[in-house]
């Protein structure tokens, strides 16, 4: 599955003078416009700021945050903080692994769900904390996931 | 405009504030009040105002550091102390407006505390309460109390005075006053500020760096999210004033991704601050100049390391580089670069407001004002807390935090995440300073403080550190990289019950190796979990080794759930929770785990009733139980329960 990338890219490329400073943030432009860091799209960036595509995959691949894969319709992160961690997150992300039958990095086939652990969320005083897509439910317990999981089931 | 007509224009709308006849609304609403449900009270808030016609004036503040009491809501009326209700709900609101801004019966059953002159009866004062009154609020002295969006509430609290007094001393005398403070760096390694910013002031150079550091990645630490969304111009002003005495014309604030609130609100700052013509050419008509530029982190721990946050800064892979050069004398593009932590420029903020000698009347003699430090874990009052240096750890967990709860003993406490230590009871009155935290195998750190209690498993603490500096690890040195996988093989086999006899002395063995042969502290202090819970708790590793047993009942390979037959009333809820179809019984029958089954999930103890708490957790032993289900014999349960069953089982 290719995305369509040359139009939004050039659009998405205008501002930036060329300097090879700016290739994180560039990365991280276009990851939040297509969810992921799409090969056509990383070869145009490496011609743009005259870096080889190497270069360009060794930044991209040295940083957690970039992609190279479409991610599901939602995105569910579970905190692994100490505080977190000492509070049960652990549990927490093997209910939820059990629930949707993925691992930390993987996609469900059908596209719904991504399912990723985070280092530290900042929120250590609710934990067990997890985030689905921008919203953060805190003082986790496995019921709660299974109620949780079974809400946005509903919604969609 | 002068930056005294700056000034009585903002004192001037504080006052207006500060008089209104209009009951004013304070809701807290950093990441850590809105995760807890703030924006969903302040919609209900809005709609019932709306609902009784009344004109109020509400402001989103920042984090006051009660973490574990939020949703925070306070109300002003005019006269009145600020009175903070904590917990808030929606539901509650409409309740609450009712009473105390229509009916004037301020609710002292809901509220926590009051802020500002005068009481109100059956309310205490709030910062009298055991969780602040041992608090000193030098950084986070605006956190809560001011508009984090609106420059003018941080000029009227004297904001940006302490640039305008820096800006009619010479550079190096204001080097010489953050020196007489006594401050050190707030990001972990406790360097003297003055002396790091005194390098890079003498080091040759037309152009000179200076970075923020708010790549704040330590797991269990929130301090530096919390004052750049509680108060951003506080750490703006600090960078300013470094600017000027270091000679920089441009800097740079490296911050995490994943802090999206506290970059909206830096930006916000950002742009205010060049509008009153404080940043940028010229600043307030005299000749520094001085331009800040924001860079977003892309999850990497190894950033947080100056050498390696600066190759980020330049695009590269963030990978650090040895010493020297330092960066004061080739940091940033190969120029002179100063980088201090969010907090210590929030220090020098105000260090320069006041005086380095009223900051240093702070803290003990060779640690000088304060710390900030985000308390979690298994503790009653989670939050994030000021203390001044040389506060004890008891004096911290015990009295401003409150204890462990569900009546649990107190394990241990970990400071400075990852490349800190686990520090047992008997350290209790340790007090929190660099030296003594470092001599006690821990740091002092960039201020995460986790609270363990008896349930936590000190070698599975260890292995959770272990496998986040080992995912972490750049890759550049061998025994970083190999070293750091070597020992959490080791450990890994210790939780699984697979631990030998010589690992213990083979892990100390490695610990030392990867310390040495690391070229910066990620690789230095990543042994430090490991070697403080070998220190201070060596018997958990010997349960593990010896006799197959976690004492804590936290490794999964090492524990086994029961059902209690003199406890089971065969509701069933066990069973219909079980994913793995490790459970078998029947109605009023006593259920069954098949161990050979069972994944130790703990779900089903979870669901059990608390009433009948008939699901245990054993390790190193086992219990006798039926082979399989047989009539319950425990006295009948109440309705409530059976009820409970069906609706869970529905």
């Amino acid at each position: 599955m290719e995305t369509d990338v040359k139009e939004p890219l050039d659009e998405l490329l205008s501002p930036y003078p060329g300097k090879k400073g700016d290739l994180i943030p560039i990365l991280q432009e276009v990851q939040e416009k297509f969810g992921y860091l799409p090969r056509e799209a990383m070869q145009k960036i490496a011609k743009f700021l005259s870096l080889p595509e190497s270069t360009v995959y060794g930044v991209s691949t040295f940083y957690a945050q970039f992609k190279f894969v479409p991610t599901g319709k939602r995105i569910i992160k579970v905190c692994r903080g100490t505080a977190c961690h000492v509070r049960g997150a652990g549990r927490i992300l093997g209910e939820i692994e059990r629930k949707l039958g993925i691992k930390p990095g993987e996609t469900t086939d059908d596209l719904e769900y991504t399912l990723e652990t985070i280092a530290c969320f900042g929120s250590c005083a609710l934990a067990p904390v997890i985030v689905i897509d921008k919203d953060v439910y805190g003082r986790m317990t496995t019921t709660k996931v299974g109620q949780i999981l079974a809400d946005i089931e509903k919604q969609s | 405009m002068t930056f005294d007509e700056i000034k009585t224009k903002a004192i001037s709308e504080w006052e207006t504030l500060e008089h209104s006849n209009q009951p004013r609304i304070l809701i807290g609403a950093a990441t850590c009040g809105r995760a807890s449900g703030a924006m969903a009270v302040l919609d209900a808030i809005n709609s019932e105002l709306t609902k009784h016609n009344i004109e109020a004036t509400i402001i989103q503040v920042g984090c006051i550091g009660l973490c574990y009491a939020e949703p925070l809501v306070d109300i002003v009326k005019p006269n009145r102390p600020r009175i903070c209700y904590s917990n808030v709900t929606p539901e509650i609101i409409p309740q609450l407006i009712e009473d105390y801004i229509i009916n004037d019966n301020p609710r002292p059953d809901l509220a926590m505390g009051t802020i500002g002159n005068g009481s109100i009866k059956d309310i205490p004062k709030l910062f009298e309460l055991p969780m602040l009154k041992p608090q000193v609020r030098i950084v986070l002295r605006n956190c809560g109390m001011i508009d984090p969006e609106n420059i003018n509430h941080y000029i009227a609290r004297d904001g940006y005075s302490g640039l305008v007094k820096a800006l009619g001393m010479k550079p190096e005398e204001v080097i010489e006053e953050i020196k007489k403070s006594g401050l050190r760096g707030r990001g972990g390694a406790g360097f003297p500020t003055g002396l790091k910013w005194e390098f890079c002031r003498k080091s040759p150079g037309e152009v000179k760096y200076i970075i923020c550091n708010a790549d704040e990645g330590d797991p269990g630490a929130f301090m530096n999210r919390s004052l750049l969304e509680g108060d951003p111009h506080s750490v703006l002003e600090g960078m300013l004033i470094g600017a000027y005495a270091i000679g920089a014309t441009e800097g740079y604030i490296y911050i995490r991704a994943e802090y999206p609130l506290a970059i909206e609100r830096l930006k916000v700052a950002l742009h205010q601050i060049e509008e009153y013509g404080l940043l940028g050419d010229n600043i307030l008509g005299s000749n520094f100049s001085f331009h800040i530029k924001i860079k977003q982190g892309a999850g990497a721990f190894v950033c947080g390391e100056e050498t390696a946050l600066m190759a980020s800064i330049e695009g590269k892979r963030g990978m650090p580089r040895s010493r020297p050069p330092f960066p004061a004398q080739a940091g940033l593009w190969g120029k002179p670069t100063n980088i201090n932590n969010v907090g210590t420029w929030g220090h020098v903020s105000a260090i320069l407001q006041h005086s380095a000698d009223w900051y240093a009347s702070y803290g003990s003699e060779k640690c000088k004002g304060t710390k900030v430090f985000a308390l979690a874990g298994k503790i009653e009052r989670t939050g994030l807390i000021e203390v001044p240096m040389g506060i004890s750890l008891q004096e911290i967990i015990y009295g401003i935090g409150g204890g462990i709860p569900d009546g649990k003993i107190f394990k241990a406490v970990q400071t400075g995440g990852p490349s800190g230590g686990c520090l047992p009871a008997s350290l209790l009155n340790l007090p929190v300073d660099y030296e003594s935290l470092t001599g006690a195998g821990s740091i002092m750190g960039s201020g995460g403080m986790v609270v363990m209690d008896e349930n936590t498993c000190m070698v599975d603490v260890a292995h959770y550190f272990l496998s986040f500096t080992q995912a972490e690890s750049c890759g550049k040195c061998v025994l970083c990289r190999l070293g750091t996988k070597q020992m959490l093989d080791i450990l890994e086999n210790i939780c699984n019950g697979n631990g030998k006899a010589e690992d213990i002395e083979l892990l100390t063995e490695l610990s030392q190796s990867v310390k040495n042969g690391s070229l910066c502290a990620l690789g230095g202090t990543a042994p430090n979990p490991v070697l403080t819970t070998l220190r201070y708790f060596r018997d958990e590793y010997e349960a593990h080794i010896n006799e197959k047993r976690c004492p804590a009942l936290n490794c999964t390979e090492l524990i086994s759930y029961y059902i209690l037959p003199d406890k089971c009333q065969g509701c069933g809820i066990c069973l219909k929770n079980c994913s793995s179809e490790a459970i078998s019984g029947g109605k009023r029958m006593v259920h069954i785990i098949d161990q050979s089954k069972c994944i130790r999930c703990g779900v089903c103890s979870d669901v059990c009733p608390t009433r009948f708490s008939a699901v245990t957790k054993v390790s190193g032993e086992e219990i006798a139980v039926p082979s399989k289900p047989v009539p319950v014999t425990a006295p009948k349960g109440n309705k409530e329960a059976s009820n409970e069953s069906s609706a869970n089982l529905s």
